[in-house]
């Protein structure tokens, strides 16, 4: 029964991406892309990967999409005219996309116990997370301990884009705001989706903060907890405007949670060595090295899911506060 | 190669054509803000196929319960590979939007081929 949907989600799959690929109108096409990251996102639990799923419903579906309008406002609703490259692109593509299915013949069918890419590290650390780190989810686990040189990668990464936004868009000072515009009104005239965003508002930041705390033991970690808390508050910027949200969550927080995250991260890994470890080796944080990785692992987890909120936030108000320029 | 074994190459099949898709977006569209959709459903499929790799056979999510005996786990790599990935996605995304929203304002177009023609 399980193959059958998952059979129906994967070409609905193709049909939405095709469907993105030919619209004309961008803002159609944008709205496609938040279902088609919202059809990944069941496939991918499909596929075991809860919390991939959980990241990908709520970066992909929610943050994404926003970013998206946001820049879709300054530029163009519609492309100017369908035509692309033609024929020649097609075939060039076509022949790829044989190319690639010719060669997954080759690969191990799905499900395969005996793939290569199950034999070496992944039993490895299905094996001794229960005794060296002894949390129940083994991603978090693999996230924060085993692989930390990686997200601590990654978390720079996201800190280096969003300071890059910072200065591609400009940040105004915030005393010298243009008056209100009709975009950053937001919503207020609207009942309907006042009175429903103020009652989900509360319960998405909870539900951000549960997968933030919990992610030790459930699917979820700071990344995802990052992108939920973001989303509640661009909903929230969304319903009462932007200045709104600013005068609640004010830029310098933003950028001191980015920092904050990002400086958090790399100073557990820092404190590790001055207590005479391994950078990021967070046996030496507790008397028992058991301990040390969990409060390691909690405090890192900390610092993403700060660096990501504030990282997406300021990104969503980069947006959406400059203003159409002739 | 009975219709069952088939059926588990679909995954990759449809990540072939998702990938396919993603990039005729990139090389055929004009439209800036166009070829950053396609470079997203581009990146959507590599996700896709990272994540079919992890599964196996009656496993389930690499969330270890106590007291359960002989659990068989999907990979737990492929995801945290891929869990990091969406997030940097987003954000060289909107370093992406942001270039364009910059290029909009100089040139007052987002088409590719007006952009070329203007310089």
């Amino acid at each position: 029964m399980i193959i059958v949907f998952a059979l129906f989600l994967l070409s609905l799959l193709v049909v939405t991406a095709l469907a993105i690929v030919r619209t004309e109108n961008l803002f159609v096409a944008v709205m496609l892309t938040s279902i088609f990251s919202l059809l990944m996102a069941a496939n991918f639990f499909i596929l075991d990967a809860a919390d991939v799923a959980l990241t990908e419903a709520a970066v992909g579906a929610g943050v994404t999409t926003v970013i998206f309008l946001g820049a879709l406002a300054l530029t163009a609703e519609r492309e100017k005219y369908a035509a692309g490259g033609g024929r020649v692109a097609v075939v060039v593509v076509a022949i790829l996309a044989a190319l690639i299915i010719y060669a997954t013949f080759d690969k191990p069918r799905l499900g395969d116990p005996d793939a290569p890419v199950h034999q070496h590290l992944a039993p490895w650390y299905l094996e001794k997370t229960p005794e060296l780190v002894d949390i129940p989810n083994v991603v978090t686990a693999v996230l924060g301990s085993f692989r930390g040189y990686d997200t601590l990668g990654e978390v720079f990464v996201v800190f280096v884009a969003c300071i890059g936004v910072l200065f591609i868009l400009g940040v105004q000072p915030e005393h010298k705001l243009p008056p209100t515009a009709s975009i950053s009104a937001g919503l207020k005239h609207h009942l309907i989706p006042q009175v429903v965003g103020r009652l989900l508002i509360p319960f998405i930041i909870l539900f951000g903060l549960y997968v933030q705390f919990h992610g030790e033991y459930g699917p979820g970690g700071g990344f995802q907890a990052g992108a939920l808390i973001a989303t509640g508050i661009i909903l929230y910027a969304l319903l009462e405007g932007e200045e709104e949200a600013l005068r609640a969550i004010p830029r310098s927080v933003l950028m001191g949670l980015v920092i904050g995250g990002a400086c958090l991260y790399g100073g557990v890994g820092l404190l590790c060595i001055l207590l005479g470890g391994n950078f990021l080796d967070y046996s030496v944080l507790a008397a028992d090295p058991v301990t040390g990785q969990q409060v390691g692992i909690l405090l890192i987890e900390a610092g993403v899911g700060m660096a990501v909120c504030g990282a997406l936030l300021s990104i969503f108000h980069a947006f959406a506060a400059r203003t159409i320029r002739p | 190669m009975s219709l069952l074994e088939l059926l588990g190459y679909f995954n990759y099949w449809v990540f072939a054509i998702v990938l396919s898709i993603g990039l005729y977006t990139v090389i055929a569209k004009v439209n800036l803000v166009k070829k950053l959709i396609g470079l997203s459903i581009f990146q959507s499929a590599v996700f896709l196929m990272y994540i079919t790799m992890d599964k196996v056979e009656g496993g389930t999510a690499p969330i270890i319960q106590k007291g359960m005996e002989n659990q068989v786990f999907s990979n737990p790599l492929p995801q945290v590979l891929i869990l990091t990935a969406i997030v940097v996605g987003v954000s060289t995304l909107a370093l992406g939007l942001a270039i364009v929203v910059r290029i909009n304002e100089s040139y007052g177009t987002i088409e590719e081929d007006e952009i070329l023609d203007a310089d």
